[in-house]
C-alpha cells in the first residue's frame, strides 16, 4: 500500500529508523535527495533525507531524529500505518565521482545523511574515511553500516564514552596534519559542526560539501522558506541544494532562520523538549 | 413615459450584496459577503437590458452567454442559469468571486455609461452557490471512451478546466499535482476569506466524480519527467504548471526572519492552515505591525490576512499611487474598511534586523511619478534624501512571481521566451514539443483565473484535434 509503513526501528534513544512502501520514489532517487513527508492533513510538511531504497520491494527508508512534535509523532507509528503523503524525490542529487580520497564526515542524525552519499562515492571508485561522531556513545548510529562501507572508520564522542573523546573535527584536523592527502571533505551534521569542519578545510584549500537543512515548506521552489546564502547570493536549499560548497555558506544565518519558530514549536510540542538551541 | 420597459428597469439601483461588518471580520477567516438572497438576485437580474449585441459577452475571456443566464435568473431559473454559464466556464463559484469584472464584462455593460453596471459576477456566484447548494450538480454526458490519454501538469484552474473538458471529449485524464492538495492558487494561494476552500474542493470532487484520476504529491521533472509521461503511453500532455517561484527585492537584510515571501507566508496560512495552529502543526509569525510590498491581489490577500493574524498595523507599501493599483476594486475597497493602512510612493531599500535576526525596520524612500514607461503607468522615481525608516515586526513581499524552472529545465526541445515562460500558440496552447500543449501563468506570466481557464479551453479543443490523428 502506498505510503505504508514497513518498519519503524529504533536505532537509539532517539534515533529512528523509517522503511516506507513508496515505489515512484524508490525508482527513481539518487544519493542525495529527500522527501517530504505529512503523519496526517493537519500535520507540517517535514523534509527527510532518503538514506536507503529497494527499488525491487518499492520501498525506501529515512533516518530520523526525534526534535519536535512531528518526529515525535513519526517515532509513534507502527508497521501498517500510512502516511498521508509522501513527495520525492526532491532536490539535486549529490555530484558523484572517483575524486581520489574522500572523508565524509557525519555528526549526530548527520550520520544517517550521510550514509548514501558515502556508499555512492565508495560504488565511484573513491578511497573512503568515514568519521562519525555523537554526544554520547548510545547515540551513536550506523557504525557497522558505515564500516562496511569505508576504507577507513573513526569515531568521536563529545563525552569521550567511545572512541576520541572530542569532535569529529578535531579527527579531520588531525588526518590532515598527519599528511593524508585529501581530495574532498562532505560534513553533515549539525550547523556548528559544519561551520568548523569548514574552518579546518579552508586553510588547505580542500574543497567541502555540506547537506544544509533549513525550515522548508513546499521544497519544490515555490515559496523561499529555505532560502540561505552562499557567496553573497540567495539560494533555495530546496532546488539550488540541499549540498552546497561549505565555505561560501553563510552558516550564521542558516542558524538564526532555523530558530524562527522557537516559540511556537516548544508550544506545539509541549512534552517534547524545544531543541533547537543545540541544532 | 413611465411604462417603457428600459425606464423602469434603469430605476433599479445596482443591488448591494450583505457583508460581515469590517470591525468583525477582520478578526475571522470566514468570507466576506454572503451573497445574493434569491429576491435580491431577482430584482438585480431584472436590471439586465438584453442588448441584442451583448457588449459583456465581448468583455469576457470564455464568452460566456451572460444575457442568457441573466434572463434565466429574472425568470427565477436559477438552476437553469448555473448550467447556462457551465457551457463555457466550469468555475462559476470561484470566477464569481475572483474576477475582476471590472475591467473584463460589467466596464463594458451599456449601464454603466450613465450609471452603475449589471452586477454580472454577483448573479454569477449567486447561481453556482444555489446549484451546489441544492445538490442538483448534472453530471454531463461524456463522449464514448476514445481510448486515449492525457497527462495534466498541475491542478490549478487551468489543470481542472481542462481535465474537465478532455474527460467529456471521451479522453481518459491524469492530473499530477506536486502539493497534497489538488487547487493550484486557489487553494494555496486565494484565502478562506475571499474564496471559501470547500467550493475548490467541491470543484474537485466534481472532477473526479466525471472520471479524471487525481495524483498529488507527484512533482513532474523530480523523478518522472514530461518525456517519461509520453513513454508512459500519455498521448498528450498539458503543463498547467503556474508562475509559482516567489520574486524578492533583491535588498540588504531580506533573509532576516520574519520576512515572508508572499507565496510562503500564503501557502502557511491557506494551505497549511496555520491561522489555526496549534489545531494545525505548521507555524507563522504574528507580526504586530506588518508591512506588505506591492499593491495587486496577492499583496491585499497577504495583507488582510496579516489583520486577521492579529496585527495592530498592516501596511501596504506601494511605489506607484493609489491610481495605479492592480488590485481588485473590491479588494481595495475591503482592505481599507478592514483598516489596512497604504503608504503610496514609497519604496523599500533596506530591512533593519534587531536581536535574533529579527527584522525590526524597514528604509524606505519616497518617490514621485515621473514620465509614463512601457506599461503606459508613469515611472516612480526616487525623492533623493527622502528616506525613512518604518517600524516592522513582519514583511511580506508581494511584489510578483516568475516561472519555477523544474519542468522547462528538464523537457528537452521546450521553446521558453527569455523570462523562461513556455512559449505556445495563443490558439491552441500547442508548445515546441509535439503532443505537449501549456496554458495559464506559466504561459502569460502572472494572469487571472479566467485567463488561464481560457487557455485551458482553447488547448482542449486542439488536443482533442490532436488526438484523432493518432
Ligand atoms: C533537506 C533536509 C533533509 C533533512 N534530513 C533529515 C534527516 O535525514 N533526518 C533528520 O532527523 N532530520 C532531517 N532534517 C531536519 C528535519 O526536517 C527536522 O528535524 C524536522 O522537520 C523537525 O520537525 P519536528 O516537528 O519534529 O520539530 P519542530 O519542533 O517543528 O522543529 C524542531 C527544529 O527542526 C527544524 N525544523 C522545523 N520544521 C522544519 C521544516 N519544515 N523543515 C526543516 N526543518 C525544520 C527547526 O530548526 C526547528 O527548530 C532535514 C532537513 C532538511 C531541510
Ligand atoms: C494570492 C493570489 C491571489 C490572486 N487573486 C486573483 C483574483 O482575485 N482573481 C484572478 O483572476 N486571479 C487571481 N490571482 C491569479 C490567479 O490565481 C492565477 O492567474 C491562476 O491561478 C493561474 O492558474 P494556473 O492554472 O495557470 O496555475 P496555478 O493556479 O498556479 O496552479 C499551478 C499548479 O501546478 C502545480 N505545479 C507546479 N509545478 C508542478 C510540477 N512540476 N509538477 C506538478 N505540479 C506542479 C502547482 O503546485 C499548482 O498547484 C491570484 C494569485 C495569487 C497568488
Ligand atoms: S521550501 Fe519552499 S522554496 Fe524551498
Amino acid at each position: 500500500m502506498l505510503n505504508e509503513v514497513i518498519e519503524n526501528t529504533k536505532l537509539s534513544d532517539i534515533v529512528v529508523r523509517m522503511v516506507i512502501e513508496a515505489p515512484d520514489i524508490a525508482d527513481t532517487r539518487k544519493a542525495g535527495q529527500f522527501v517530504v513527508l505529512m503523519i496526517d492533513e493537519k500535520g507540517e510538511r517535514i523534509p527527510l533525507t532518503i538514506v536507503d531504497s529497494d527499488a525491487a520491494k518499492g520501498t525506501l527508508a529515512i533516518i530520523y531524529q526525534v526534535v519536535g512534535k512531528t518526529t515525535a509523532q513519526l517515532a509513534e507509528m507502527r508497521a501498517g500505518d500510512r502516511l498521508f503523503s509522501v513527495l520525492g524525490p526532491l532536490g539535486r542529487p549529490t555530484e558523484i565521482e572517483n575524486f581520489g580520497t574522500v572523508v565524509s564526515v557525519g555528526g549526530g542524525v548527520g550520520i544517517g545523511v550521510a550514509y548514501p552519499i558515502t556508499k555512492a562515492l565508495k560504488e565511484a571508485g573513491n578511497k573512503v574515511i568515514s568519521i562519525i561522531g555523537a554526544r554520547t556513545k548510545n547515540i551513536l548510529i550506523l557504525e557497522e553500516e558505515l564500516k562496511a562501507i569505508s576504507d577507513k572508520l573513526l569515531i568521536s564522542t563529545d563525552d569521550g564514552s567511545y572512541g576520541h573523546h572530542g569532535f569529529v573535527s578535531d579527527i579531520l584536523q588531525n588526518l590532515i596534519t598527519s599528511g593524508e592527502k585529501i581530495d574532498r571533505v562532505y560534513a553533515i551534521g549539525p550547523v556548528p559542526m559544519m561551520r568548523v569542519v569548514c574552518e579546518v578545510t579552508r586553510p588547505h584549500k580542500i574543497p567541502t560539501v555540506v547537506s544544509l537543512n533549513p525550515i522548508m515548506v513546499d521544497a519544490t521552489g515555490m515559496c523561499g522558506a529555505c532560502r540561505v546564502a552562499v557567496g553573497g547570493k540567495t539560494q533555495f536549499a530546496c532546488v539550488d541544494g540541499p549540498e552546497f560548497d561549505g565555505h561560501e555558506v553563510d552558516f550564521a544565518l542558516l542558524a538564526t532562520r532555523l530558530r524562527m519558530y522557537c516559540d511556537q514549536e516548544k508550544q506545539a510540542t509541549e512534552s517534547t523538549r524545544c531543541t533547537c538551541h543545540e541544532r | 413615459m413611465s411604462d417603457n420597459p428600459t425606464k423602469k428597469k434603469e430605476k433599479i439601483p445596482r443591488q448591494p450584496m450583505a457583508e460581515q461588518e469590517p470591525q468583525v471580520r477582520r478578526h475571522n477567516f470566514d468570507e466576506v459577503p454572503f451573497g445574493y438572497s434569491d429576491e435580491v438576485a431577482l430584482l438585480e437580474a431584472q436590471r439586465c437590458l438584453q442588448c441584442k449585441k451583448p457588449p459583456c459577452m465581448a468583455g469576457c475571456p470564455v464568452e460566456i452567454d451572460i444575457p442568457g443566464f441573466i434572463k434565466l435568473v429574472a425568470e427565477g431559473d436559477f438552476i437553469g442559469g448555473a448550467r447556462k454559464i457551465k457551457e463555457t466556464n466550469t468555475l462559476p463559484a470561484i470566477c464569481g468571486r475572483v474576477c475582476p469584472q471590472e475591467t473584463q464584462c460589467e466596464v463594458v455593460c451599456v449601464l454603466a455609461k450613465k450609471g452603475d453596471p449589471v452586477a454580472i459576477g454577483r448573479l454569477e456566484r449567486f447561481v453556482a452557490d444555489y446549484e451546489r447548494k441544492s445538490g442538483d450538480i448534472q453530471i454531463p454526458k461524456k463522449a464514448s471512451s476514445s481510448g486515449k490519454r492525457a497527462a495534466v501538469v498541475g491542478s490549478g484552474p487551468a489543470g481542472l478546466t481542462i481535465a474537465g473538458d478532455l474527460v467529456k471529449m471521451g479522453h481518459a485524464v491524469t492530473i499530477f499535482e506536486g502539493l497534497h492538495k489538488p487547487g493550484g492558487v486557489l487553494i494555496y494561494g486565494i484565502p478562506e476569506f475571499r474564496l471559501p476552500k470547500a467550493i475548490v474542493d467541491a470543484e474537485v470532487d466534481y472532477l473526479k466524480k466525471l472520471g479524471a484520476e487525481i495524483r498529488p504529491n507527484v512533482v513532474i521533472g523530480r523523478g518522472k519527467t514530461v518525456d517519461d509521461l509520453l513513454a508512459e503511453g500519455y498521448d498528450a500532455v498539458f503543463l498547467g504548471v503556474g508562475a509559482g517561484a516567489p520574486v524578492f527585492m533583491n535588498i540588504p537584510g531580506e533573509n532576516l526572519s520574519g520576512i515572508y515571501s508572499a507565496n510562503e507566508y500564503l501557502t502557511r496560512s491557506n494551505l497549511m492552515k496555520a491561522y489555526r495552529f496549534p489545531d494545525y502543526d505548521t507555524p507563522i509569525a504574528l507580526g504586530k505591525n506588518v508591512a506588505v510590498l506591492g499593491g495587486g491581489n496577492v499583496a491585499m490577500d497577504s495583507v488582510r490576512t496579516a489583520l486577521r493574524l492579529g496585527a495592530d498595523n498592516a501596511y501596504i507599501v506601494y511605489r506607484r499611487s493609489k491610481t495605479e493599483l492592480p488590485a481588485r476594486i473590491e479588494e481595495i475597497h475591503h482592505a481599507e474598511e478592514e483598516g489596512v493602512q497604504f503608504k503610496f510612493l514609497t519604496n523599500p531599500v533596506e530591512f533593519i534586523g534587531g536581536e535574533k535576526g529579527w527584522v525590526t525596520g524597514m528604509k524606505c524612500i519616497q518617490m514621485e511619478l515621473g514620465e509614463p514607461d512601457d506599461s503606459g503607468r508613469r515611472r516612480p522615481i526616487p525623492i533623493k534624501g527622502s528616506e525613512f525608516v518604518i517600524d516592522v515586526d513582519m514583511v511580506v513581499v508581494a511584489i510578483g512571481t516568475q516561472a519555477n524552472p523544474v519542468v522547462p529545465a528538464t523537457t528537452p526541445g521546450l521553446e521558453t521566451n527569455r523570462w523562461g515562460y513556455i512559449v505556445a500558440d495563443p490558439q491552441t496552447g500547442a508548445t515546441s514539443r509535439k503532443g505537449v500543449y501549456a496554458g495559464g501563468d506559466i504561459v502569460r506570466g502572472s494572469a487571472t483565473v479566467i485567463e488561464a481557464m481560457g487557455d485551458a479551453k482553447r488547448a482542449a479543443r486542439a488536443i482533442n484535434e490532436y488526438l484523432k490523428t493518432l
